[in-house]
């Protein structure tokens, strides 16, 4: 599994999506399954997910699949893979 | 007269200045104006309200001329500056018996600024890291995340400077001490944060724990909510401080004001045991006789303002809080210091003539 279907099914988990539902174009309070407490439950599992540790900025920041990329990518993450 | 379309602002003043700087008045004072032309063009009870309190109100030269609405407005009317379709949070005040509570409608855009706003203003106080967070409050306050209470929404934003949350409360206020021993013997040899508020941290906490010989001197702690309560038990701040230290080792201890109804803009107290508004806020205190600024010391209304909420007309507030600017000792550029003393007894201020117009106008 690459990083990208990774972090696809840490959105899944977290906001009770199906990974087959529409993800890359998700944004933060865009859908009513991403409001602030699912939002927790999403760093949690990127967190568990990819070994990372998520500061205060990337989880204001963390607003859209494609923002999460970014993070991950800053965080050493080779999201390409 | 509501601002013709072509004069509204169609661009959101953004936050960056604010972000990059230290505290100024005159980008604030900016930021204000912006709001009051935002909100005229977007909100029509706002604009009638202006339009009959402030007869030919353009724009205000220093912050004290900055347009207000009294909190309660926002209790018995519906503010807001956006579509119904584009609210995605509904927040509401605790509201003290009987009373309606304040509803404070966000956008995902406000919602996003007060997040910016809060995390760039605490982490001067907690850097940039999460830290292991206990809660003292029950996991059952975040139950419906689309309409938080002024606790439920207070938890969540500070949900943010944490991981590893543990929640020391049940619904029933009881203490989980063995869920605390468990987290500090985790936790406790490097800093962690401790969020609750200033009631429920002493009464369902500190009473719990003290002289059980809980060590909490790597814990800071950030509480809020007021002190009405508390000082029925005859404790203020630095009773509240010395206890705590005294029993805990906890010495890392921060107050904040804040409300509902201008969530982000919070005032934090520093060292010098006073609050101090963020580089988006901006307090006044105003003389309940003629509502002019009071002197420095002396005890008012206090008016809050914000540079945040873009969904609904909350820049400029006057509460039903007490309290006084601490007079300046001659050193010049210190920060502004404000002390909350208490609440407008029987609240609503009544006194005031202008509510009544307030209510006429919002109603029309």
């Amino acid at each position: 599994m690459n990083a990208k279907s990774n972090l696809r099914q840490s959105f899944a988990n977290a906001l009770n999506l199906r990974n087959g539902d529409e993800i890359e174009t998700l944004e933060y309070r865009g859908i009513p399954q991403w409001n602030s407490l699912a939002h927790m439950q999403l760093v949690q599992e990127i967190e568990t997910t990819f070994d990372v540790m998520l500061d205060t900025e990337d989880v204001i920041g963390l607003s859209s699949f494609q923002k999460a990329l970014g993070i991950l990518s800053k965080h050493g993450i080779d999201i390409t893979a | 007269m509501t601002p013709a379309l072509h004069d509204a602002p169609t661009a959101n003043p953004g936050l960056d200045d604010l972000l990059a700087g230290t505290r100024n008045e005159t980008i604030l004072l900016k930021h204000l104006n912006d709001l009051t032309d935002w909100h005229r063009a977007r909100c029509p009870a706002y604009g009638r309200l202006i339009d009959v309190i402030y007869p030919g109100f353009r724009q205000a030269r220093t912050i004290t001329e900055v347009p207000y609405l009294p909190v309660g407005l926002f209790k018995t009317h519906r503010l807001a500056s956006v579509p119904e379709e584009e609210i995605s949070v509904v927040l509401t005040s605790s509201g003290t018996t009987g009373r309606q509570p304040s509803r404070i409608y966000l956008d995902r855009e406000t919602a996003r600024r007060q997040s910016a706003a809060l995390a760039h203003t605490m982490s001067r106080l907690l850097g940039p890291q999460r830290l292991p967070m206990i809660v003292i409050d029950s996991k059952g306050v975040l139950t419906d995340p689309d309409h938080f209470s002024a606790r439920g929404a207070g938890v969540m934003g500070m949900m943010n400077f944490g991981r590893r949350h543990f929640f020391a409360l049940d619904d029933h206020m009881n203490l989980d001490l063995e869920g605390l021993s468990a987290f500090l013997g985790e936790n406790c040899s490097r800093s962690f944060l401790i969020f609750g508020f200033t009631f429920m941290v002493w009464q369902y906490f500190y009473r719990r724990i003290e002289g059980a010989g809980i060590d909490l001197s790597n814990g800071i702690l950030v509480h809020s909510g007021g002190w009405k309560k508390l000082q029925e038990q005859s404790v203020g701040n630095a009773e509240f401080k010395r206890r705590l230290h005294s029993s805990t080792g906890l010495s890392r201890i921060h107050n904040f004001y804040g409300m509902v109804e201008q969530v982000g803009g919070v005032f934090l107290e520093g060292s010098d045991g006073f609050l101090h508004p963020s580089v988006f806020s901006d307090v006044i205190v105003r003389n309940p006789l003629n509502w002019q600024e009071a002197t420095p010391g002396s005890v008012g209304v206090i008016q809050v303002l914000s540079s945040l909420p873009l969904s609904y007309p909350g820049h400029s507030i006057l509460t039903e809080d007490l309290g006084f600017i601490v007079p300046a000792d001659g050193a010049g550029d210190r920060e502004k210091s404000l002390v909350v003393t208490g609440r407008v007894p029987s609240s609503e201020l009544r006194g005031c003539s202008d509510t009544h117009a307030y209510s006429a106008a919002a109603a029309s």
